[in-house]
């Protein structure tokens, strides 16, 4: 099913003929680089914003293969989110475990609450599908305060100590210093769009626009849809745990804001913003959204409503977001 | 005849509401012929053919193929087993390259054969998928967005994408509904050649097209099958010349 047809773009050809310079990857790799790169030159509070920015882009790209290529709109990402960022951070409070253990029972926690939340909600298709998954994301903040002995609610925990510290392979890194901050979230940022790119330019990823373009063709076809929405759903769910836990390890603090709706709705702005079905589109959606913010905050404090005039704007003239549109323009390969 | 049955259905009904759309039918299919259904419009033909390849559920009564029963089977499991089904209304995927969409049919049948989705070996999948289009003649359009074809060409690049899933039964819902004269002249050349392979169950209104490459033909009128035959005997029946050919 496709929510709403005009900004779900098609992508093109995934066909074969891959030749040693492979261009798509080639341009992905080259927005990673550039990434490593401004870590160079940017100033200290530029430096700290981009790392965040990595971070939640990283959920952009993992709500994007759920919402762009399958065509499933969930209002509800926010639980897979704070299903990472609890499952890391209380794993720390509660379990003293270390930083990579915790990152792992985060991206593991998200790993259970999709395959679960998945099998019931993929039963509904459409407006209801949009609602059950609010309302399972709605049941998920509530826990977040109604649990508040452990998760302290809406004031939420800050992380301290040990786990300021995470140990791989033998070494040891700073949690608290600016760049191994920064030069994680990038590693995270890297592996997710890699992961996409390489999903979305598979047999499965095909199978994955199909079933956007026209579910009953492709059942057809002899598709299981149900099975590969699930697997949609899995992997969106998981890349999205993987970003709440490096966010809640990175920047030591947990709190019931990231459960609640607003964290449901952003990544489908980020990604309506950036480019529905592309794979660099929500990094720049969420890029460009959070200096928006940033920069009216600093004018009005009704920065909530020049944000919200942009974004319809942005609906009305580009409904395919700037990657989206790009494609359209000529760079019809990327993927 | 020793011919082997490939397709039966027992007492088979679909009703909606009150409308009984097929009601009790027995069916029967023999391995390798070329089946036509004709009838005049909503007697129940596209429900028929929806029981059998899975796309609508029956009320009642029973479906065989190749001697199990596939009754309860989801639609994607039958086409696994070698059903499959071009709609009536032209559905392709829209946005997708011509290659995309044969594709994907390909896949289905290499995944079949025991490849994995993750490693699927891309040469076969482009020799199959342009086999498929070589022999619908739409070779030339791979790289096309299916959306910009003709509706000619839109209809046979359903019947590639049905041909792509290597079937054992083909049902082609009114394929040449829309076509010139030169295409349907290509879609009947098309036709034979595929049943050199296939069991082919054609719906079709156009009788010339009918009496071509039927060899068998059966008759549905409210539901239920009114006659069956040659294509000559049903010409002379009268039964069918009151309820349908209204000569
Ligand atoms: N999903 C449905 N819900 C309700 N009624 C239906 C449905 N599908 C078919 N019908 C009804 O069942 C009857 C048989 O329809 P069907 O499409 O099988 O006819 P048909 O022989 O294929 O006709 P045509 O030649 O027009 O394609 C019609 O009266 C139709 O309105
Ligand atoms: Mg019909």
């Amino acid at each position: 099913m496709s929510v709403d047809s005009s900004p779900i773009q098609p992508t093109k050809p995934v066909a074969g003929r891959r030749s040693l310079f492979d261009k798509v990857l080639f341009v992905h790799l080259a927005a990673l680089a550039i990434l490593f790169l401004a870590q160079f030159v940017l100033s200290d509070y530029h430096h700290l914003t981009l790392a965040r920015v990595m971070v939640l882009a990283s959920f952009a790209v993992g709500y994007n293969i759920l919402f762009g290529y399958t065509g499933l709109l969930s209002l509800g990402h926010a639980m897979f989110f704070a299903a990472g960022l609890y499952g890391a951070g209380l794993a720390a409070t509660q379990l003293s475990f270390g930083a990579s253990e915790a990152f792992l029972a985060g991206i593991f926690a998200g790993l259970v609450l999709s395959t679960l939340i998945g099998m019931i909600v993929l039963r509904t298709s459409g407006v209801s599908f949009m609602i059950v998954t609010m309302m399972f994301a709605q049941a998920g903040y509530l826990m977040s305060l109604y649990f508040g002995e452990f998760t302290r609610g809406d004031e939420g925990f800050v992380l301290q100590g040990d786990i300021r510290t995470a140990h791989l392979f033998g070494l040891s890194f700073d949690l608290t210093s600016p760049d191994v901050r920064y030069n994680i979230a990038l590693a995270l940022l890297a592996v997710c769009v890699l992961v996409c790119l390489a999903l979305v330019r598979s047999p499965i990823g095909r199978i994955l626009i199909a079933i956007r373009e026209n579910e009953e063709r492709a059942r057809m076809l002899g598709y299981d849809t149900y099975r590969n929405k699930l697997f949609a759903l899995v992997v969106s769910g998981t890349i999205s745990a993987a970003a709440g836990a490096a966010y809640a390890l990175l920047f030591a603090y947990v709190g019931a804001t990231f459960a609640s709706i607003q964290y449901s709705i952003l990544p489908l702005l980020w990604v309506l913003l950036g480019g529905v079905g592309t794979v660099l589109g929500p990094i720049l959606g969420t890029l460009l959204m959070f200096y928006l913010v940033d920069i009216t905050s600093e004018y009005t404090s009704a920065y909530m409503l020049a944000v919200g005039v942009a974004l319809i704007a942005l609906v009305l003239f580009f409904p395919k977001g700037i990657i989206g549109t790009l494609r359209d323009k000529g760079l019809k390969w990327l993927p | 005849m020793a011919a082997m049955t490939l397709l039966s259905t027992e007492s088979l009904s679909r009703h909606f509401g009150g409308l009984r759309a097929v009601d009790d039918v027995a069916f029967t299919l023999t391995e390798g012929e070329v089946r036509a259904i004709i009838g005049p419009n909503g007697a129940g033909k596209t429900t028929l053919v929806s029981l059998i390849c899975g796309r609508v559920m029956p009320s009642a009564g029973k479906i065989v193929f190749e001697g199990t029963d596939i009754s309860a089977l989801p639609a994607h499991r039958r086409v696994g087993l070698g059903i499959a089904y071009t709609f009536q209304i032209t559905s392709i995927f829209a946005n997708l390259s011509v290659y995309d969409n044969v594709a994907l049919a390909v896949q289905t049948g290499m995944r079949r054969g025991g490849a994995s989705l993750f490693f699927l070996n891309e040469a076969t999948l482009i020799a199959r998928v342009e086999e498929a289009l070589e022999k619908v003649g739409l070779d030339d359009r791979r790289d096309m967005q299916a959306a910009n074809l003709s509706y000619g060409h839109q209809r046979l690049l359903e019947v590639a994408m049905g041909l792509a899933l290597r079937p054992k039964l083909l049902i082609l819902d009114e394929p040449t509904q829309g076509l010139s004269d030169a295409e349907i002249a290509g879609f009947c050349d098309l036709t034979r050649a595929i049943a050199k392979d296939a069991t082919v169950l054609l719906i079709e209104h156009n009788m010339d097209v009918v009496m071509d490459l039927a060899e068998r033909i059966t008759v549905m009128n409210n539901g239920a099958i009114l006659s069956e035959g040659t294509p000559a005997e049903i010409r002379d029946d009268e039964r069918v010349q009151r309820a349908y050919l209204g000569t």
